[in-house]
């Protein structure tokens, strides 16, 4: 008789069994004789596994918890029997897959699910350009909670649309980044200020009891970028100075102004509101600032950066020169017209 | 004593029985159905293209690859490019579009250009981002099929580029720029509409304009680090 040291309580109860010349099915029954097995000691093994292959399987339905637990390294403690041992390997490897498989696939359910956000996508295109329009007139009524629409296809194609205008004002001012991509800043810049500055107003809201979700921050702050949008889109092609304070303070103001009415008919006391639309406008508004200076540098024109390399990339050409050039003229007239006139 | 004797029996039955059991096999009973499935000509086909000559198999899949194109060049209401989508295509014309437009010099000043990274990283993503928005907005198109369509379209770009390349070698003045831009414009509208012609077929029709807006700035993002690029000699 064979001897074999196995931990787990089921294969104990197969091979203990074998001392006293029993083998115990699960349901069935059918008893071994030893000394048979004794006789042909080779193919019996591989009979045994065969055998050993059949119970599994019909057991492996109601004893799969059961099975998976004893996998853990339990195999490895077999003794001797290659045959035997590789079968019950097998079975234990196959096990160990498809469990391993099975969890994996909850997890990818659970996590990477994108029907998570598919009702923050269901809009029709008349909606959204309705919301664009409105996103640029303030609303009248602070007395009772304004309604915000929760979606997010909205903002995300506006952020997209302002990275694609800062790629240009970028390119064609002859910006040098030298520690990263182009690309990489103006999705940086645009998507860290969306959820940043969203994140902190909705923590700001949550600190000033304001009745706002963070899904309705984000896609208030994200259609708030459709201003900054349209002014950077005009400004980084037509380069005047004037002209871009003037537009800074109507659309960055309009845009700004109806986030802020939005959030005060959210908001009850004097105080909170004030902290909450102070912090939001300063920071709507200088973002605009930041992305029209920070990343445009003046230039002549267009044509210029576009010529190629004939010109060098950056022309620090300042701004006033033509207004300085003019008034050191106009000055320079005077002063000889009067020392003309007192001659 | 009978009963018992029966007993005995009966239980002594199951023992060898279960003896002749172990070492006849063909006696068990075995249940469930062992039938070789049909697509067993697949198996001899996965076996033929293992021994067929290498040159074979990349005809074969240069053969596909330049069907697709067509298709692409022509935009009809096909469903070649969706039944047997494949991302050689795609990967040809990505690396093909990222190389011209690095220029190949390592000039420090040119910081602004786009790096080859920088271009792989836009194609790709970009068309994961489009695709998983087509996919949220309802589309039936898998996430494969739209990656296979929105890379092939990039065909006409690379065109593009090769003509302004050319252009680009006559000088760079402002006949060339117009030049390069009309190039550049037509290109990028082949490109939207050939895509549109494949994606928006999946899509309900009232929503057709939310799927096509962010394939037009992707396309118009490519177009414009296309126009833009400069060689540096």
């Amino acid at each position: 008789s064979i001897v074999l040291v196995i931990h787990s309580s089921y294969y104990n109860l197969v091979w203990k069994t074998f001392s006293t010349n029993f083998l115990l099915l699960g349901s069935g029954s059918a008893v071994i004789d030893m000394e048979n097995m004794d006789d042909t000691s080779g193919s019996s093994f591989e009979d045994m596994g065969e055998m050993h292959q059949r119970m599994k399987e019909e057991e492996e339905v109601t004893a799969e918890a059961a099975a998976t637990e004893e996998d853990n390294g339990e195999y490895g403690d077999f003794l001797g029997m290659k045959g035997l041992k590789g079968q019950l390997g097998r079975q234990v490897a196959g096990e160990v897959w498809q469990a391993g498989k099975q969890q994996a696939s909850k997890a990818f359910n659970l996590y990477a699910n994108i029907d998570i956000l598919r009702p923050y996508f269901d809009v029709e295109p008349n909606q959204v350009r309705n919301r664009l329009i409105e996103s640029l007139i303030p609303v009248r009524m602070i007395n009772f909670p304004q309604k915000v629409a929760g979606e997010l296809y909205g903002p995300m194609m506006l952020v997209f649309t302002m990275v694609a205008i800062l790629l240009h004002g970028m390119k064609t001012s002859g910006t040098v980044i030298r520690e990263g991509t182009l690309m990489g800043t103006a999705i940086g810049t645009c998507f860290g200020y969306w959820m940043g500055v969203s994140s902190f107003i909705y923590f700001l809201a949550y600190l000033c009891n304001a009745q706002i979700t963070m899904l309705q921050m984000l896609s208030l702050l994200g259609y708030g970028l459709f201003g900054h949008c349209m002014v950077l889109f005009i400004t980084y092609n037509v380069h005047f100075h004037s002209l871009f304070y003037i537009l800074w303070l109507v659309i960055g103001g309009l845009s700004t102004l109806r986030m802020v009415a939005v959030l005060i008919s959210r908001t009850v006391g004097q105080t909170p509101r004030l902290i909450l639309c102070g912090t939001l406008a300063a920071l709507h508004m200088l973002f605009l600032l930041y992305l029209h200076f920070a990343y445009h540098k003046m230039v002549e024109g267009i044509l210029d950066t576009l010529e190629g390399p004939n010109i060098p990339p950056i022309q620090r050409v300042a701004r006033d020169v033509p207004v300085v050039a003019s008034a050191v003229v106009n000055a320079t007239i005077k002063s000889i017209a009067a020392v003309v006139q007192s001659q | 004593m009978r009963s018992k004797m029966a007993e005995v029996e009966e239980s002594s039955k199951p023992l060898f029985a279960g003896l002749s059991d172990i070492s006849i096999s063909e006696d068990i009973p075995v249940e469930g159905d062992i039938s070789m499935p049909v697509g067993s000509q697949n198996a001899d086909n996965d076996f033929s293209t293992l021994d067929e000559p290498v040159k074979d198999t990349i005809l074969r899949d240069l053969r596909a690859v330049g069907q697709k194109f067509v298709h692409v060049m022509y935009p009809k209401k096909s469903s070649a490019l969706l039944r047997d989508w494949d991302l050689w295509g795609p990967l040809l014309l990505c690396v093909t579009l990222a190389l011209m437009l690095q220029g190949g010099s390592v000039d420090s000043e040119e910081d602004g250009r786009p790096q080859f990274a920088e271009v792989f990283v836009i194609i790709w993503f970009g068309s994961v981002i489009i695709t998983l928005n087509s996919k949220l907005l309802g589309g039936t198109i898998s996430f494969f099929q739209s990656l296979c369509v929105l890379g092939y379209c990039i065909l006409p770009l690379t065109v593009a580029m090769i003509v302004c390349r050319i252009v680009l070698l006559g000088g760079s003045g402002l006949v060339s720029f117009v030049v390069r831009l009309i190039v550049v414009t037509a290109s990028f509208s082949w490109s939207t509409f050939a895509s549109t012609a494949f994606l928006a077929d999946s899509q309900p029709p009232n929503r057709k304009a939310l799927v096509v807006y962010p394939v037009f700035l992707f396309y118009f993002v490519i177009g414009w680090m296309i126009l833009t690029f400069s060689p540096s000699h």
